[in-house]
């Protein structure tokens, strides 16, 4: 069964790859549609035998390549974080699918198209059910592959091109950690199996390694390096600069790529070597810490961004560092939780901006919008459920696992954990706000929209609508099924040993912390309101108040313009220099030029002795003849 | 009386006019075709005094030989001059560079 579930999509994309051209797009969208739905329902029926009490199953599929004793095999780990991640995986790929049936219904490259969708799937199934640290690596450079081309999906667009190059890029940075932390693993444990790392994390506890004269802890550094790829994967702070511009592909990509799965592959990471973080002391506090301040600078950020995409990235984002400050915290399952739910709800977002965007003829400036919800009221329910979602509404699949890591960070007892805490409350009331500006912008209030567009703004077809369906009814109902299973009473029994779950940590917030965080929700709800519904010149008089503010957030915080001037400049500088003088100048201007120059100047002045005058020739034949004889007379 | 000495100081005086006439001439084609034509005779001039000298006939055998071909190699030659004429409407030495590469 997992093998069905892992390499349908592999098959669907085969289909599309090399007989896609050879039916109708229609064959194709129905393949890898259906097949992503199969993967789907057997990933469920797989996460319900997971419920109960089961081990940790390992399916070894083949041997990948044995170097001393180095081994290395292509197999499947199946446990309950593994079969999550399936659920996530798979249910948000399957409504992608079938939503990108409608979406795209007016490109001309649709088999690429869900050819690619399925890659992508079958990459990050083979990332979340390795059962070592390379397949991983392999499923990890395989999403990073399928997001630079789905990224890049309109070539023909400059922006799409330069979008796509920069997430590959600013990837390469994390995935070079990555890679020399498996080598460190592997350096220490002599082994990059999972369940080898694991049993052996504890004698390692207090090995160190010497470097530089410096001596570092042993699993401090491991750590360290493998949340470096996660902090590249996951777009936390100082890696984050290419996730909102990938929003340039097309909108479910979006959803499923940069809001729903690939993007949480950093936590799956953390989550799955958590026998090892937990060991970890002082990169957990840099977990922490990174995870807390992406919430709260992406919140800052999102606040006035007026691309509906961009502001939903950033909200990703900031959701992403929630995760990692859980698990930086040690709160493992609630991070995960988070994810699970995170995938359902900003899917399900994305998707309805998506939709918004496909009923406004590809206009994603929220300024241009307004008064929607009356042209497309499915897709502005849609929208609600999913920011209610994100905000935690009670009883929402947001409220638990959102509400789960305040808890965690409150019960812990460090001034990390309470910084975290102050951020995540103060993170909340943000999302809240610009959830809810969205909210207004896009489909309250009048339209600012010009009439032609408003008019003819209409409600998707079937093929969007369903997926939406789908995801609203997971983002509402997923928290409240499986609460108890991944934060409440049945924990220990549900995650066994697929990830750490610390002892008794289950408690609820003092009932003044709940007001807090309560009350914090309502606030950047009332805000928005205030400002985005009833106020309609309160935004321009606040922007021009609070200007530095404002175009702070406005422009990002200026990271882009930081990176381009501390990284990019003197890198293209650099390379300039070694273009133009080491290599043309040196290089080639010795080598290969040099000599061909050389040639041709003394070809050419050679070519003088051909002057096409007879007596020329004549003379230079008796000048020889001459030295001949006398050469033969006198020797 | 003549010796063999005189015989080969007279080829040797028609060869270098022959020779000089080669390049030293900057008009006319026909003056180089002539040059070529004294120096295959100054060396028929030469195979037959040493062939008289030394009593040997294969020599004026030879010279019949050169002229043979001197005589088809002057007619070709002056072919070919007519042929150029007509192409290019001069035969002056110092503007035909054809040649050049």
């Amino acid at each position: 069964m997992a093998h069905l579930i892992i390499f349908l999509p592999l098959i669907g994309f085969l289909f599309c790859f090399f007989f896609g051209k050879f039916f109708n797009f229609k064959i194709s969208q129905i393949i890898t549609t259906s097949f992503l739905f199969i993967s789907a329902i057997l990933s469920w029926i797989l996460f319900f035998s997971f419920l109960g009490e089961k081990d940790t199953e390992v399916i070894h599929i083949i041997n990948w390549f044995t170097s001393g004793n180095f081994v290395v095999d292509w197999s499947i780990r199946l446990d309950a974080l593994t079969t999550t991640m399936f659920i996530v995986v798979c249910s948000v790929s399957a409504c992608v699918h079938l939503y990108s049936v409608g979406y795209m219904n007016e490109d001309p490259s649709k088999v690429r198209f869900m050819g690619y969708l399925s890659l992508f799937t079958f990459f990050m199934l083979m990332l979340v059910s390795s059962n070592n640290l390379l397949q991983m690596f392999f499923g990890w450079e395989g999403v990073g592959l399928a997001s630079y081309l789905l990224i890049g999906f309109w070539y023909h667009k400059p922006s799409a091109n330069n979008a796509a190059i920069k997430a590959f890029l600013v990837n390469r940075v994390g995935d070079f950690g990555y890679a020399l932390g498996i080598a460190g693993v592997f350096f220490i444990f002599g082994s990059i199996e999972f369940d080898v790392i694991f049993n052996n994390a504890e004698n390692f506890k207090d090995h160190s390694i010497p470097f530089l004269g410096l001596s570092f802890s042993t699993i401090d550094l491991l750590c360290f390096l493998l949340f470096i790829g996660a902090m590249g994967k996951s777009a936390q702070l100082g890696l984050h600069t290419w996730l909102p511009d990938a929003m340039e592909g097309p909108t479910p990509v979006s959803a499923l790529i940069h809001a729903a799965t690939m993007v949480t592959a950093g936590v799956f990471l953390v989550a799955r070597m958590s026998p090892l973080f937990e060991y970890a002391i002082v990169t957990n506090l840099f977990i922490t810490f990174i995870g807390a301040a992406t919430a709260i600078f992406a919140a800052t950020i999102a606040l006035t961004q007026n691309d509906i995409k961009r502001v939903i990235a950033y909200s990703t984002c900031s959701q992403l560092g929630y995760m990692f400050f859980a698990a930086g915290l040690g709160a493992y399952n609630a991070s995960i939780f988070h994810l699970m739910t995170h995938g359902f709800f900003k899917a399900l977002l994305f998707l309805s901006a998506g939709s918004v965007i496909h009923a406004m003829h590809h206009e994603q400036d929220m300024r241009k919008m307004g008064g929607l919800f009356k042209k497309i009221p499915f897709t502005g329910t849609m929208m609600w459920i999913g920011s209610l979602a994100i905000i935690g509404f009670p009883y929402f699949s947001g409220y638990y696992s959102k509400e789960s890591i305040l808890e965690n960070a409150y019960y812990s007892n460090s001034s990390m954990a309470t910084f975290a805490y102050t951020i995540g409350i103060l993170t909340a009331l943000l999302t809240a706000f610009y959830s809810w500006r969205l909210l207004f912008m896009t489909f309250h209030g009048e339209t600012r929209s010009d009439n032609k567009t408003y008019d003819h703004a209409h409600e998707s077809p079937l093929a969007m609508t369903l997926p939406l369906a789908l995801l609203a009814f997971g983002s509402i109902f997923v928290g409240m099924f499986f609460a108890d299973y991944y934060i409440g009473k049945m924990q220990y029994v549900f995650w066994g040993d697929s990830l750490v779950v610390h002892e008794g940590k289950h408690y609820y917030l003092p009932f003044i912390q709940t007001l807090i965080v309560k009350s914090s929700v309502a606030i950047g709800v009332m805000l928005a309101a205030l400002i985005y519904f009833y106020k309609n010149n309160l935004p321009k008089n606040l922007a021009h108040n609070l200007d530095p503010l404002y175009s702070i957030s406005l422009n990002k915080w200026y990271v882009d313009e930081l990176y381009n001037s501390i990284f990019i400049k003197p890198y293209f500088l650099l390379a300039n220099l070694f273009w133009k003088k080491g290599d043309e100048k040196i290089i080639d201007g010795y080598g290969p030029n040099g000599i061909s120059k050389i040639v041709a100047l003394t070809s050419n002045y050679l070519s003088r002795f051909q002057s096409g005058y007879l007596y020329h020739y004549a003379f230079a034949m008796l000048g020889g003849l001459v030295i001949i004889l006398t050469w033969f007379i006198y020797y | 009386m003549i010796y063999l000495e005189h015989y080969l100081f007279l080829a040797a005086i028609i060869f270098t006019i022959g020779v000089l006439g080669i390049f030293l001439n900057k008009k006319n084609v026909i003056i180089i075709l002539m040059s070529i034509e004294l120096i295959l005779l100054s060396v028929n001039i030469n195979l037959i005094s040493f062939s008289v000298f030394l009593n040997d006939i294969s020599g004026q055998i030879f010279a019949m030989l050169t002229l043979t071909v001197a005589a088809a190699e002057a007619a070709i030659g002056l072919a070919i001059l007519v042929v150029f004429y007509r192409n290019l409407g001069s035969i002056e030495v110092s503007k035909i560079n054809k040649l050049k590469g």
